[in-house]
């Protein structure tokens, strides 16, 4: 297609799907499809795909009814990965589906699905870590954290949550996405949010991950210290997040968690 | 005495115990009030400075101790700080950490404090404000305590998920020498009573049709009834029929554990029993703990000996073979063996030793067959059974579904044909079976080996193996150990000298690829005769 060889969308779940749709009414594949930030490599113009919303139900009733739920899902699934081309990845493989079928998930050897499901095996990875790694600190009855994940993990962190404390309140903030999972007894939402910062800890607050800190401290046993084990089960990107790593501000006012000074304990 | 200064020393004592799963069972709590759920998979909140997964806030509910175990930090005659939790100090602890994510649930054992059964009504009522009042969903793991009534013990497992009893040492003999306290029966009469009620529990399952509430875990995802970021509609979840709840009875099942290197069983031995309890007590799990020598005893190796952590990774890799990988004891080491390899994992050994099953053809083996291929894991096997029903694997597709090569090209056949461009040589096939570490320590040996049959041997291993360590007197490895220094120079010397003719052991008749392989390689097949307790001594620590 040639002048049109990149497509450019808001960045929506809707907005793929109108690119679907842009792909066939013009019959040709693109080279690139982006984001509204994305920076294109085409020397030639970017066709601005917009959101439409008949033409993305159209597309997605397709999807369901010819290559049906589970192959919808797993292109929901991808469009939460962190694959930089993560969109094309899910074209290809849609337009492959309408053609050959939705056993072409199936067919693990082929480069395309095989990127695909390491990247999926990379979300669900990295959700079920922070499932753990989240330390969530209490304040003023709210339970709150911040999180700096590669993929958007916030959908699955949700249900889990959910069912862990269904009578708290939490806010989950991905300041790398900049989403918040937000959630009060019986109701889960997801909101775009700019920045969050948490309050200073209370002492009770205070108290509490002194005593966490101690006992990570203490549960290791040192004659079988072994630090690339640790790294290799828990990596350092975490850390900047989890109480066990950082210090509490001396000074009032002062905010250290998340984010503050992490110790780096050889 | 607060509770920072009662949480550091409980901890303390209670971190020798090597369980730390949090998996087997899936439960959530009911609406209103309440707090806490499980999944089956289980998750690890941390990792430890020694890289072991922090799961459970393991504590002990007492270190005050009535029995005076030699290898225990806690036994009566030693010295340092005693303490005593409250029961509701330790729940509200516990829910405190929870709230925070900081854990998934309490792994709570004990020093026996005034008698046994005592102890279990202390841990008992923890375990009550936590399930009944708090209406804490999370998982607890509960130790038994032996010698403790049967209902105390029956009573504890209706509140716990996982309950276990420490075997402590792998043999009655050596129970009897270093823990004078316990007895075999003592130990297996609890382990015995979970076990009947475990069953219990099943045979209500079938008659009633499910005992609990469960998640539905197959096929699901966290995310999936939640809307991805811009697009679709949320699902009604669907109408589940209510079932009569029922308290179950330890869902997820009990463990035990047993210390490695503190009494001189072989690992056959270990194997065995360990074989023996999965079988007959329907164990989930058993742990293997290396000892570590913090207690001066003339029963026990040194103070300051290494604790043997690569024969603890070999039982555990033996112990996976035979959980997940429908291995038997038996085959992993046969009558001629006594130990593992220290330097090649158990399955390789074990298709060393069975050259007329290899190379294997990937798109014809079933998927028990796969399971055995070393390099091959639980994932890789199912990976490869999922891809092939769709078309014939090549190498290239093979790797495409992530499936690691390394070794494993050496036994498979894709399409009839070995891996393009295949090394046979030596180093590329020490280098593909050995990790690094393992080649290192390896081809070290070697030179010893080699070392030894021009100088004097003995100088170059005590130096540099520290195993010098065991060689106090006294104790029975005292005994092993002095019965063999002379020898093992020989030992070592003689297995130079078969590496550079060639292996000792190779595959008797077919010749199959595996076979010329070892041969070629050289890596000695360590016998009865030849291995004794100076290999582990002399294979270095993890560093």
């Amino acid at each position: 297609m040639g002048v049109d060889s990149c497509f450019r969308y808001d960045g929506t779940m809707e907005g793929w799907l109108c690119c679907v749709f842009e792909t066939y009414r013009l019959k040709a594949m693109p080279q690139q499809i982006i984001g509204p930030e994305g920076q294109e490599l085409s020397l030639f113009g970017c066709r601005q795909v917009e959101t439409v919303e008949a033409h993305a139900d159209r597309v997605r009733r397709g999807i369901r009814e010819k290559l049906g739920e589970g192959f919808w899902l797993t292109l929901r699934h991808l469009f939460c990965t962190c694959l930089p081309d993560r969109e094309l990845v899910m074209l290809d493989l849609t337009c492959r589906g309408f053609r050959y079928g939705p056993l072409i998930l199936q067919v693990e050897g082929d480069p395309v699905v095989a990127k695909a499901r390491k990247a999926l095996t990379r979300l669900f990875s990295e959700s079920h870590l922070l499932k753990g790694f989240i330390r969530f600190s209490v304040q003023s009855g709210v339970l709150v954290t911040t999180i700096g994940p590669k993929n958007f993990v916030l959908p699955y962190l949700a249900a889990h949550f959910r069912h862990r404390f269904p009578e708290e309140r939490f806010l989950i903030y991905d300041e790398i996405h900049r989403m918040a999972l937000v959630y009060r007894p019986h109701e889960t939402a997801i909101v775009p949010m700019e920045d969050f910062r948490p309050e200073r800890p209370d002492e009770a607050e205070l108290a509490c991950r002194r005593l966490w800190r101690l006992f990570y401290d203490t549960i290791e046993i040192k004659p079988r210290h072994n630090p690339k084990c640790r790294q290799t089960h828990m990596p350092k990107r975490y850390w900047k997040y989890m109480t066990e790593f950082t210090e509490d501000a001396v000074e009032p006012g002062e905010k250290s968690i998340p984010g503050g000074k992490w110790k780096n304990s050889q | 005495m607060d509770v920072y200064e009662k949480l550091r020393i409980l901890t303390d004592a209670a971190k020798y115990d090597a369980s730390c799963a949090s998996s087997g069972i899936d439960r959530k709590v009911e609406r209103g009030g309440g707090m806490g759920a499980t999944l089956a998979g289980g998750i690890c909140h941390s990792f430890a400075g020694d890289g072991r997964c922090v799961t459970l806030l393991k504590v002990l509910f007492s270190n005050c101790c009535a029995y005076d175990c030699s290898y225990c930090v806690n036994r009566r005659s030693g010295s340092g700080p005693r303490a005593s939790f409250e029961p509701r100090e330790l729940a509200d602890l516990t829910m405190e950490f929870y709230r925070r994510n900081y854990i998934e649930g309490l792994f709570l054992s004990s020093g026996i404090l005034k008698n046994p059964d005592y102890t279990c009504e202390q841990m008992l009522k923890t375990l009550t404000i936590l399930r009944r009042e708090y209406g804490f969903g999370g998982y607890i793991h509960v130790k038994a305590i032996p010698g403790a009534d049967s209902w105390l013990t029956t009573a504890l497992g209706y509140l716990a998920d996982r309950m276990s009893v420490n075997i402590e040492l792998p043999s009655a003999g050596s129970l009897k020498q270093l823990a004078p306290d316990k007895s075999k029966d003592g130990v297996f009469s609890p382990m015995r009573l979970i076990r009947d009620k475990l069953l219990e529990g099943e045979e209500g399952t079938l008659l009633d049709g499910g005992r609990r509430t469960v998640a539905p875990v197959a096929g699901r995802y966290a995310g999936e009834n939640y809307p991805a970021p811009g697009g679709g509609e949320r699902k009604p979840a669907p109408r589940r029929r209510r079932r009569r709840k029922v308290e179950a009875f330890a869902p997820a099942g009990q463990s035990t554990q047993m210390i490695i290197g503190a009494s001189p069983e072989t690992d056959r031995q270990i194997l065995n029993l360990s074989q023996g309890l999965y079988r007959s007590y329907r164990l989930k799990r058993v742990y293997y703990s290396a000892y570590i020598s913090v207690v001066e005893s003339v029963n026990l190796p040194a103070v300051g000996t290494p604790p043997p952590l690569w024969r603890e990774h070999r039982l555990y890799q033996a112990d996976w073979l035979m959980r997940c990988y429908g291995f038997s004891a038996g085959e992993i080491l046969d009558e001629r063996h006594a130990f593992l390899h220290p330097y090649l994992d158990p399955k390789c050994q074990w298709a060393l030793r069975h050259p007329e099953l290899f190379p294997m053809e990937v798109n014809r083996a079933s998927y028990e067959e796969l399971l055995r291929v070393p390099g091959l894991g639980v994932d890789s096997a199912r990976r490869i059974v999922r891809a092939r029903r769709v078309c014939s694997l090549s190498w290239d597709a093979l790797r495409n579904i992530g499936v690691v090569l390394k070794r494993a090209r050496y036994f498979l056949l894709c399409r009839g044909k070995t891996f393009p461009g295949l090394s046979r040589n030596r180093q590329a096939f020490l280098r593909a079976m050995l990790s690094d570490r393992e080649r290192k320590l390896y081809e070290k040996r070697e030179k010893w080996g080699q070392l030894s049959l021009f100088d004097d041997g003995s100088d170059s291993l005590g130096g540099s193996g520290g195993c010098g360590s065991l060689l106090h007197g006294g104790s029975p490895w005292g005994t092993i150990s002095a019965a063999s220094t002379g020898p093992m120079t020989a030992v070592s010397g003689a297995s130079a000298g078969r590496s550079a003719s060639g292996g000792t052991l190779s595959g008797n008749g077919s010749g199959g690829l595996s076979g010329d392989l070892l041969y070629e390689a050289g890596i000695p097949m360590l016998t009865v005769a030849e291995k004794n307790e100076m290999e582990w001594a002399g294979a270095p620590v993890w560093e």
